[in-house]
């Protein structure tokens, strides 16, 4: 079924994907995504002008041009922030408009020619990964080895040095050497991937699986490992979409598979996703609901002595919504904090415990902002009803020996349950 | 022995001279504040005095030797908001890089060295927190694992930048018990600082800084009201005019940088 040319150019695609990914995540925590981006602009006029000098669409030939091209760049851009007033983010810009621009006259200048076989060249814009051919996997893996390689030997070294220059300078490591070897490396990954992804779209292939595996994870390896998982199958996936509909473009189809991982890392990512965080803040607004009907009882049970509360009375306390009150009521007898007495409510054991702990966090927390922070005694409720939802035990416990196991608050209310902190 | 000296050491930062010519030793086992106002150069002067930055002229010796000779001998702990601590890393794993070493092959490390920043972990009291990620630690907590990676690094000179600032009292007063210890030991400790007011409480020693060195000395005979004033007298003075002057223009300040 599978036809051979099809086979190299997802074994190709497949290649880039890995070693682009593993070196992007060394770009994405340096946070230079955006010289990525300009290195992979810079590769055009090196391209093209190593077919001008050879004659030959060969990609050994066109390879070595790209790098040097993407070293200039870079040289370039440090260049000019180091010799002039330019800041970094401009001197990015102006590199990566200049080469393109360079790259750009010269493709054309070369169509025009009398090169005889320059067909094809323009391809190196947004890439063109339709056929690929052996000699060209061999440079592929050629090249990810050395990536993979490098990274794995020098692991300790590069970790630090990302995470510390200052501190890596200060032990004696080389880390001008270390940057240099950065450097070579995003621009040789850069450069394997223009044939199939273009250089305009390059820089996607290098930092997105980086920063949407970093949903994921936070640890280092794993995140290199889930860098290339995300990069290979977006590059297999960008292939077979290209394959199946003949008249679509594999590197844009690559990018938009990447970018589609990358949106639903952003949402659907267990603790850092926009989805998680929102679930998390119902559940908190949930929490405080019910923290609150119970607060109240707990008020209305004290004051009246009697065990049992009415609906409307419950109701009428906290101006409670009451489709809200209905559902909290609802949670509460389901999770035995409170229980049904004929028509009326009232505190289980482990109800009245909950609710008691509350009261005890508003009043320790109004003592705290009245007594450490000079706040006045009328201005502390506000912030006391919105962080006794949120005291963790161990702050809870801290606070209360920093306040010296205080027994009443600042407008002289019990705080309850403050003995059994004393050991 | 001395454990510090500079020598006529001029610094430059982002091309507009920030240190002229500052001059001072520092003998071994003290607790020592560099001190000054803001802007004065305080942490200029310690990354020069280590070699990560490089003078326009003069130089600085640790142990009596060539700063490149005793690496291995001085341990650095950088301000804290130097690194993104959003980096995917363990507490541990940043204890761990103060066993890498120039010239191990490879950096990977033995036992033994997993064993030296456990035990670092253990002095700044962050053990139980090996496993967290560093994103989720407390400044002060932060503060105590820069420490400790230091501690790692078992030297015998350690510079440390603003290590008191943006942290609890708890951390506070655990890391000055800590450096009064390593001072005990024979140990000697700098530390840039920028609080007056408990610098007299923390240090035995200090370098008094304005942009050129006001006094460096014993604190009783350093900190006088003649030599606060010099350094926090507020006024723009000639030199830091000269030093904005030759920021603007980028002129060279020496013909040749000197190098020892």
């Amino acid at each position: 079924m599978l036809d051979i040319n099809l086979i190299w150019v997802l074994a190709g695609c497949a290649l880039i994907g890995a070693g682009s990914s593993v070196v992007g995540v060394f770009t994405f925590l340096r946070k230079e995504s955006l010289v990525g981006d300009a290195v992979a602009h810079s590769l055009l006029p090196g391209v093209v002008l190593a077919f001008m000098l050879f004659q030959l669409k060969s990609i050994w030939i066109l390879f070595p041009g790209a790098l040097i091209a993407g070293w200039l760049s870079l040289l370039s851009i440090s260049g000019i922030t180091q010799y002039s007033k330019i800041k970094p983010d401009t001197a990015i810009a102006i590199v990566l408009s200049v080469f393109f621009a360079v790259g750009i006259v010269l493709l054309t200048n070369v169509q025009q020619g009398t090169y005889g076989n320059q067909a094809g060249l323009d391809t190196f814009i947004f890439g063109k990964a339709a056929s690929m051919l052996p000699s060209e996997i061999n440079l592929f893996i050629l090249v990810d080895l050395i990536l993979i390689g490098t990274i794995f030997l020098f692991y300790p070294y590069l970790k630090l040095f990302v995470f510390d220059p200052e501190f890596s300078r200060a032990i004696g490591l080389p880390v001008r050497l270390l940057n240099f070897l950065l450097s070579t490396l995003t621009v040789l990954a850069v450069a394997t991937g223009i044939q199939a992804v273009g250089v305009v779209l390059m820089a996607a292939l290098i930092i997105t699986p980086a920063a949407a595996a970093r949903f994921f994870t936070n640890s280092l390896k794993a995140l290199i490992f889930i860098a290339v998982l995300i990069g290979v199958i977006s590059s297999v996936c960008g292939v077979m979409i290209s394959y199946t509909a003949p008249s679509m473009p594999t590197g844009p189809w690559i990018v938009m598979v990447l970018s589609l991982v990358a949106v639903f890392s952003f949402i659907f990512s267990p603790k850092k996703g926009i989805l998680s965080r929102y679930l998390l803040r119902k559940r908190h607004l949930v929490k405080m609901t019910d923290e609150n009907v119970l607060k109240a009882m707990y008020h209305i049970t004290n004051q009246s002595h009697k065990r049992a509360v009415g609906i409307t009375v419950l109701s009428e306390a906290r101006r409670f919504d009451g489709q809200q009150l209905g559902a909290s009521l609802k949670r509460l007898l389901k999770s035995n904090e409170i229980q049904r007495e004929n028509a009326d409510i009232a505190l289980t054991e482990k109800g009245n415990e909950r609710a008691a702990r509350v009261v005890r966090l508003h009043r320790l927390w109004e003592l705290y902002l009245n007594k450490r922070m000079n706040i006045a005694e009328d201005h502390v409720h506000n912030d006391a009803e919105a962080i006794e939802h949120i005291i963790t035990p161990e702050l809870e416990a801290e606070l209360v020996k920093d306040l010296g196991y205080p027994e009443s608050d600042p407008h002289h209310s019990e705080i309850p349950g403050i003995k059994s902190f004393r050991k | 022995m001395i454990a510090l000296e500079t020598h006529n050491l001029t610094v430059s930062y982002d091309k507009q001279p920030v240190l002229w010519d500052i001059d001072f030793t520092i003998p071994e086992g003290k607790l020592v504040g560099i001190i000054g106002p803001n802007g004065s150069g305080k942490t200029t002067l310690l990354k020069a005095a280590m070699g990560i930055l490089p003078a326009d002229s003069g130089y600085s010796r640790v142990f009596e030797k060539p700063v490149d000779k005793v690496r291995e001998r001085m341990s650095y702990v950088p301000q804290r908001q130097s690194v993104d601590w959003d980096f995917p890393a363990t507490v541990m794993d940043v204890a761990c890089m103060g066993r890498y070493r120039k010239g191990r092959l490879f950096g990977r490390l033995s036992r033994t060295d997993r064993e030296i920043a456990i035990n670092a972990l253990e002095r700044v009291d962050m053990l139980p927190l090996a496993k967290r990620q560093i994103s989720e630690l407390s400044g002060g907590q932060q503060q105590r694992v820069f420490i400790a990676r230091s501690l790692a690094q078992q030297a015998d000179l350690y510079l440390m930048d603003e290590p008191f600032v943006g942290i609890d009292a708890a951390s506070e007063e655990a890391i000055l018990n800590l450096l009064r210890s390593m001072r005990s030991e024979g140990k000697t400790v700098i530390l840039v600082h920028h609080d007056l007011h408990t610098a007299l409480q923390f240090f035995d020693w200090v370098v008094l800084l304005n942009t050129r060195l006001i006094g460096a000395g014993p604190i009783e005979e350093v900190l006088t009201e003649e030599n606060l004033t010099k350094a926090y007298g507020g006024k723009l003075n000639l030199l830091s005019r000269i030093a904005d002057l030759i920021g603007s223009k980028g002129y060279p300040i020496r013909e040749k940088s000197s190098e020892e």
